[in-house]
């Protein structure tokens, strides 16, 4: 069974179609990269994922649990998409620190109230809270931030900061990682960092889906290649076929871009 | 003489405290009301707001006064306020809330826009809910921009206060003008500028003080 079943996924907004019906699976461990021109709903799909937008149709199924499914009349209640987000970790564009935490602020602060929702809390708080902290600390050293955990995000480099919101989004042990082009916003000598830490996960077989532009990278790092351009999958396959032999036209005329 | 001058303007300073503070703690909390009403997506609520607001900003705050105060009597016909220093006070105190609750309202409001839309959908994706995402990540960074714009309005009501001698209330000036009439002193007069002088120096310090403490972190 698949980790993760996207089936027929569709976003308006008011007249405007972004998505078209997206469907796609993938695999417990697996690296997914997304490609595609700009406009072409990349940032949408992810955002639909993480129910920071509700989709107009389709559904969405982890672990055969099915999240949202537009069959089912009901609605879901903000309790119901808080749960569903829990599935998913979101490490966006422009990592979106909170500046008043420092690293180790921002990755212990969800969790820490995410305890506060178990039974056990009050008896075992202490406990529970160096645990948290213990665990934070971990995630951070993973990232190579060991020595920063007491810095303020303004304090941190765009790779560092990007590096703590990495740390961050696996605190709380998502099922799948959604990255949105993280190192867009990053000079070039800094993407390489956290490049790097992406494909350290993929080697300890996290499940992730990366939004990028950069395509050697993708090609090393995925399991599976998706090119979305108008809303929909246009191509999807191996990494070396999709990158090295598109069978669609559109596919071949995006990738030209990146050619030198 | 000095120490008649001295006790009675200190007793009206007293009241221009009375007017600073009820102010502040008038209009401090009914800004955040009004700013969440002109923040409000329905027009039917936001747009009647938004024109209180440009009407109370858009005209001088002495005139606010005396419509306050007079209004009543000569459109309804009868004074509500009484006759009594206590009934001016009131009117007064109306003004002046309505009046820095408005200004106040938009600080908030640039404040609270003025954060990231990522922030508070950084919490979401961590599951948090919008109560925690309020208190935990916005709150403080709200209060951090909007520390100097407030503080500027604090300062500048401690020498509006002057503004309630237009409807009699006894504030520092009244009382400081009243020596030219009563003893053809003018120098008490100029004397009150040494207590507004002493007391938004004691503000700006205590301001400088709380921007300085959130000063660990940027927004
Ligand atoms: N909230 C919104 N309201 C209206 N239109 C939107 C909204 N969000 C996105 N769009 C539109 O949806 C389309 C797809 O946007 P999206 O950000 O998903 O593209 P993308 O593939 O991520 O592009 P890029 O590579 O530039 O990041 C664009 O035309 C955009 O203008
Ligand atoms: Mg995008």
């Amino acid at each position: 069974m698949a980790l993760l079943e996207v089936k027929d996924l569709r976003k308006n907004f008011d007249s405007l179609q972004v998505l078209k019906g997206v469907s796609f699976e993938m695999d417990q461990g697996e690296t997914v990269s997304i490609i595609g021109p700009s406009g072409g709903g990349k940032t949408t799909l992810l955002r639909c994922l993480n129910f920071l937008e509700i989709p107009s149709a389709g559904s969405i199924r982890v672990k055969g649990e099915t999240l949202f499914d537009s069959a089912d009349r009901r609605g879901l209640s903000e309790r119901e998409i808080r749960q569903n987000r829990l599935h998913f970790g979101l490490v966006f564009q422009n990592f979106n620190l909170f500046p008043q935490y420092t690293a180790l602020g921002n990755v212990s602060l969800a969790p820490r109230l995410q305890a506060k929702e178990r039974p056990d809390f009050k008896a075992r708080r202490k406990e529970i809270f160096d645990q948290i902290e213990e665990h934070s600390i971990e995630l951070l050293r993973r990232v190579g931030l060991g020595d920063k955990l007491n810095y303020y995000p303004h304090q941190l480099s765009g790779g560092q900061q990007q590096r703590v919101a990495i740390a961050r989004a696996l605190a709380l042990t998502p099922d799948v990682l959604f990255f949105d082009e993280p190192t867009s916003a990053l000079d070039p000598e800094l993407t390489g960092e956290v490049l790097n830490v992406i494909r350290q996960l993929a080697r300890e077989k996290m499940t992730m889906v990366v939004v990028t532009h950069e395509m050697s990278f993708a090609e090393a790092v995925s399991d599976q290649v998706l090119f979305i351009d108008g809303g929909v999958i246009a191509e999807q396959g191996p990494p070396a076929r999709v990158l090295r032999a598109p069978l669609e036209e559109r596919t071949r005329q995006f990738l030209r871009g990146y050619e030198k | 003489m000095f120490q008649t001058v001295l006790l009675s303007l200190t007793e009206g300073f007293g009241k221009t405290l009375e007017i600073f503070a009820l102010t502040l703690l008038g209009a401090l909390p009914l800004g955040l009301i009004i700013a969440f009403g002109s923040m409000n997506r329905f027009k039917i609520i936001s747009w009647p707001v938004k024109l209180i607001i440009w009407v109370i900003r858009g005209t001088p705050l002495m005139l606010q006064l005396i419509i306050i105060y007079y209004g009543p009597g000569l459109i309804l016909g009868n004074n509500w306020w009484g006759s009594g220093a206590s009934g001016r006070f009131t009117a007064a105190m109306i003004a002046f809330i309505f009046n820095y609750a408005c200004y106040f309202s938009e600080i908030y409001r640039g404040g609270i826009e003025g954060v990231p839309k990522g922030q508070r959908e950084a919490g979401q994706v961590l599951g948090m809910t919008n109560t925690q995402i309020f208190f935990r990540v916005t709150l403080l960074q709200v209060v951090k921009r909007i520390i100097p714009p407030i503080g500027n309005e604090v300062i500048t009501l401690v020498k509006d206060t002057s503004l309630a001698r237009i409807i009699s209330v006894y504030e520092i000036i009244w009382n400081g003008q009243a020596f030219i009439k009563s003893q053809g002193l003018i120098w008490p007069l100029f004397f009150t500028g040494l207590y507004y002088l002493l007391f938004s120096g004691a503000l700006t310090l205590l301001l400088g003080w709380v921007e300085k403490k959130l000063d660990y972190f940027k927004v």
